[in-house]
């Protein structure tokens, strides 16, 4: 007899809110003309109601459909984080797409659903479901990032993405099957016990998939050795679906990630860390030395978001009770850092011209100082420069990772932030130290102000006063 | 709460700077001095209200920042920071002054310098981890925008050499801190980083020891800087413009001298004595290389800059004596390298807004065309040379009465430095001052105008008053000093046999002589201690606990 199923709806509320919402702008697409403005207030109001149903739930963490999706203060967690950086990006996008063309109502649509997908991603503890979570993430963002269909370099963008992206798809695939193999379910916490039940838990089949899931995962967060597509696809993809991309489907894929290392293969004898290690290593070392050569501010964020990854890998090594708060607290604070320099890249993009060579930035102190005083608040954050977001997001980590006692790891972090600091300050001195050799045409829109200017509030706050965020994380422990 | 006020006051002053309209420059000015000036008189309440009795925190003030961690805004004064707090807001004032007549961009420099006043006010107050590493790297951001800004030609160069460098040490502490941070919360339970019950409340095992005075060293040293981690700042003191200077010099180089005192020795006192060797003779050859290559020294900003590597390297070697003499020295000196070496950056300073140049050769009987600015110069010359009766004096001969005590031959290599500095100071005082003028130009300068005298005769007053009645600035210190060598003494990293006729040793440790050649013992004893150094280790933290209460 089957068993019926076990369907938990409360627990689907942000899901379904915001699906509904999505389709909501599919159809209302149909009946608007050319002008798009009614789209993004229906989508930010369902971004709105799908963060006040993530707290429909009470007595976390709640477990529904058999096991395969929970609802716990992490999950919680990562969809305010979502819901804000969708937010963020429809709020970005609104001059922007006109300017460059892009009249599609799907654009919305696109950006509700992908956020779907991540809020399923981030609430998986099923393989299954985790792969169902990471195809809706992915399908959405190729097109997204191809979206400019007249542009060549949108279109190169597109495919990139979208080959190496099923590529990676295909590993993450193979990795499960492997798994699934040798524990015969695909449950993370039937893994687990599973895998505690065997002798010689050491099985080299089952080392082979987590690296399968290593190399798999590592493409879809961009890190290296599996980040080539990355500086590319952002160079390509309009800028606010760049800074989209470079937040909330990274964030979902590190914490099904986390679990998955967690609770799925957490049970065996550590042989994953290495792996994982190397990549997290590699990751932190090949971002910032690429980022130094860099000439465009696109491709340098690229980098520099590889380099990010890294760190917060180390978090998924750590697995301790504060890794995981000091994974959610990290990419709330680089929503906030990423959002606020692709806002003042917008607003120092021209017509026709984006602007986007870090020559560009050449005196801007001079003409705009309080528009330069922000964006080297929002580097040196990113470099992790007290007291800023960004370094009491890198103290976390580093403590989570510390306490594990993998002081080399912190150490070779450590030396990756001083590298960091060089290109962070190459744009600080472009714009402090050196004269202008061009006009600046700023583009003060009232929306894409608003986001820096939240930018810059988050990023101070978080810096400046942690405490209650710090508070909210510390509840995000998966102990 | 005061000190919280009087260190932020400062930053509140930036801000309100920032409101001020761009055109109205003397009243962004008038603005900036009234802050600074007020600032200093404010924190001079510090220094009448200090109990000259205790060792303890005074003035202090702790607030809860970040519940979760247990990190607290935690502020306090003693005797090794009360000078040194005193001591900045005193030269920010006079910086202030001595950017009166720069055109670019005042009101911008004038906030970086105040903001850079409150990170290093905080930097001196504390007195928790976390907050301090925050405090630490705040400074750095004016101070490279105050290089990089209103530098010299290579200042690009010089400005990002200087913050990666600073950047690498203090990372590497950050890392140091965070693993002490476990180590409490694994020994005790509490997650707390405030420095008072980390450094009285953890037992750091013999071995991490080191290498977390390593992490620490490292930030400090690049700081300070100790040879061979000074390329820095010949560079940076070159390139950046005088007020950059004087500050670099004046406060930024104490922080990391403050450092060791406040963190290393206290918190690492095993480890301390373990690389002591080391440490005293990367500080001697500090003396004798910064000395020497000052001697050949083209352009005036450099020579200073060395001899700033050669007098930072004495304190180092004061601070790793300790003794009573060697840390009381070393903190004299501090004041002293910030008096002398700063007026020696004014006065440079003031002789190329005139010339726009340093090279030394470019000038030549300047006595003649501006007698009242050569008297100055040969003042602070010969203070910095350490002429009896004036203030270098007294710190250098301290500091080589400690060392002397510790180690006859390092104490007489270091010697060579006061002969070296005389060297090169007089020498260089000859070729700009006496001789004959190289340029026709010489002959048109003006002397001191009113407002160069006004920042540079407070610092020929402290050079008179340090030299002949130090007692006002050396009693400050003098529990804060007693209390630190208690634990940082050799003697308590004696083999257990010690404990035998402890009672006796500690009776002595008043007189400094004997503690000293007990000190000398112990590292003659170092292989033998570390079977044993758990049950004397345990045994020595009552003993340095009943020897700080009796003191």
């Amino acid at each position: 007899m089957i068993a019926a199923p076990d369907i938990d709806l409360v627990s689907l509320a942000p899901v379904l809110t915001l699906s509904a919402f999505g389709f909501a702008v599919l159809i209302w697409d149909l009946f608007i003309g050319k002008d798009k403005t009614q789209l993004i207030y229906i989508s930010l109001l369902g971004l709105f109601l799908t963060a006040v149903c993530a707290f429909s739930k009470t007595n976390l963490p709640a477990y529904s459909f058999t096991n395969s999706y929970v609802v716990d203060n992490l999950s919680v967690f990562c969809v305010i984080i979502f819901t804000i950086s969708s937010a963020l990006a429809i709020l970005l996008s609104v001059n922007y797409n006109p300017e460059k063309g892009i009249e599609i109502g799907e654009y919305y649509c696109l950006i509700l659903f992908c956020t779907v997908g991540m809020i399923v991603l981030s609430s998986a503890v099923d393989l299954i479901l985790i792969f169902l979570g990471i195809e809706i993430v992915s399908i959405s963002l190729y097109i997204l990032a191809g979206i400019r269909r007249d542009d060549l370099k949108s279109n190169e963008a597109a495919l990139k993405y979208f080959l190496l992206g099923a590529f990676a798809s295909g590993f993450l695939l193979y990795g499960m099957a492997l798994i699934y193999g040798f524990t015969g379910t695909t449950n993370l916490k039937g893994i687990m016990t599973a895998i505690g039940q065997m002798d010689g838990n050491n099985n080299s089949f089952l080392i082979l998939g987590c690296i399968l899931f290593i190399i798999g995962f590592g493409f879809k967060v961009a890190a290296a050795p599996f980040h080539m597509w990355s500086p590319d696809v952002y160079q390509g993809a309009p800028t606010p679906i760049t800074a989209f991309m470079a937040v909330g489907p990274k964030l979902a894929s590190l914490v099904a990630f986390f679990r998955v290392f967690h609770t799925g293969v957490g049970g065996m004898d550590g042989s994953w860390e290495m792996p994982l290690a190397v990549v997290a290593v590699a990751s932190m070392t090949i971002g910032n030395l690429g980022a130094i050569a860099q000439t465009n501010i696109k491709r340098l964020l690229a980098y520099s978001s590889i380099s990010h990854v890294g760190y917060i890998l180390l978090a998924v090594i750590a697995k301790n009770s504060i890794a995981s708060s000091s994974l959610v607290f990290y990419m709330l604070a680089y929503t906030f850092m990423i959002f606020g320099v692709f806002g003042i890249i917008l607003i120092l993009g021209k017509k026709g011209d984006e602007n986007l060579e870090i020559d560009a930035y050449c005196g801007l102190s001079t003409k705009f100082p309080l528009l330069a005083l922000t964006m080297a608040i929002f580097m040196l954050s990113l470099g992790g420069m007290p007291p800023l977001a960004g370094f009491v997001a890198k103290f976390y980590i580093f403590s989570a990772v510390l306490k594990e006692g993998h002081e080399i790891l912190v150490v070779i972090a450590v030396l990756n932030s001083v590298i960091s600091f060089y290109y962070y300050l190459k744009i600080i001195i472009n714009m402090y130290f050196k004269d202008a050799n061009q006009e600046f045409s700023p583009n003060f829109q009232p929306l894409t102000l608003l986001v820096v200017i939240i930018a810059l509030v988050g990023i101070l706050d978080l810096g400046i006063f942690p405490g209650p965020v710090i508070s909210l994380a510390e509840n995000a422990s998966l102990f | 709460m005061f000190l919280t006020f009087v260190t932020f006051l400062p930053l509140l002053g930036a801000i309100a700077i920032a409101f001020l309209p761009d055109e109205d420059e003397s009243l962004i000015k008038q603005t900036a001095l009234a802050i600074a000036v007020g600032d200093f008189l404010l924190s001079l309440a510090f220094y009448f209200n200090f109990d000259l009795t205790t060792a303890n925190m005074q003035f202090e003030y702790s607030a809860v920042w970040i519940k979760d961690w247990g990190v607290n805004f935690h502020v306090g004064l003693d005797g090794i920071s009360l000078l040194l707090y005193v001591m900045t807001t005193f030269l920010t004032a006079i910086c202030i002054v001595s950017i009166w007549t720069v055109k670019k961009r005042i009101k911008e420099y004038m906030m970086a310098l105040l903001v850079l006043s409150t990170g290093m006010l905080g930097v001196f107050v504390a007195l928790d981890l976390f907050m301090f590493y925050v405090f630490w790297e705040l400074q750095l951001v004016p101070m490279y925008l105050i290089i990089g800004i209103w530098g010299g030609p290579r200042r690009l160069y010089a400005s990002i050499k200087f913050f990666l460098y600073t950047a690498v040490g203090s990372l590497l502490m950050l890392a140091a801190i965070i693993w002490i941070y476990h180590l409490h919360a694994e020994q005790t339970g509490v997650f707390t980083s405030d420095l008072m019950t980390i450094t009285y409340n953890t037992d750091i095992p013999f071995g991490p020891q080191k290498w977390l005075f390593i992490a620490f060293f490292l930030a400090f040293a690049i700081k300070v800087p100790m040879f061979p981690f000074h390329t820095w700042l010949p560079d940076a003191h070159v390139e950046a413009p005088t007020a950059g200077s004087v500050i670099l010099a004046g406060v930024l180089l104490k922080m990391g001298t403050y450092g060791f005192l406040r963190f290393n020795l206290p918190l690492f006192p095993y480890a301390c004595n373990e690389f002591m060797p080391y440490v005293g003779w990367l500080a001697v050859i500090g003396i004798v290389y910064g000395a020497c290559v000052s001697m050949v020294q083209e352009d005036l900003k450099k020579l200073v800059a060395y001899s700033s590597v050669s007098h930072m390297g004495f304190v180092m070697l004061g601070i790793f004596a300790f003794n009573h003499y060697g840390i009381q020295g070393a903190l004299v000196q501090n004041l002293n390298h910030g008096i002398s070496t700063s007026a020696l950056f004014l006065l440079v300073g003031v002789i190329y807004d005139r010339r726009h140049t340093r090279m030394i050769k470019e000038f030549g009987g300047i006595t003649n065309y501006m007698p009242k600015y050569a008297i100055i110069f040969m003042i602070v010359a010969l203070s910095s040379i350490g002429l009896p009766g004036m203030n270098g004096f007294v710190g250098e001969f301290l500091i080589l009465l400690g060392i002397f005590q510790v180690d006859a031959f390092m104490a007489g290599v270091a010697t060579t430095g006061v002969i070296f500095a005389a060297c090169y100071i007089l020498w260089m005082f000859q070729r700009v001052m006496f001789l004959k003028s190289n340029s026709p130009e010489n002959e048109k300068l003006k002397d001191l105008d009113l407002r160069e005298y006004i920042m540079l005769l407070p610092l020929v007053v402290l050079i008179f008053w340090i030299g002949l009645y130090p007692k006002p600035f050396t009693q400050t210190f003098e529990a804060s000093v007693t209390k630190l060598i208690s634990r940082v003494d050799p003697s308590n990293f004696k083999p257990a046999k010690h404990d035998d006729h402890g009672d006796s040793s500690h009776a002595a440790a008043t007189t400094e002589h004997k503690t000293v050649k007990i000190g000398h013992k112990a590292t003659e004893h170092k292989t033998e201690h570390k079977t044993d150094h758990k049950a004397a280790s345990s045994g020595h933290k009552e003993d340095s606990h009943s020897k700080a209460n009796a003191h």
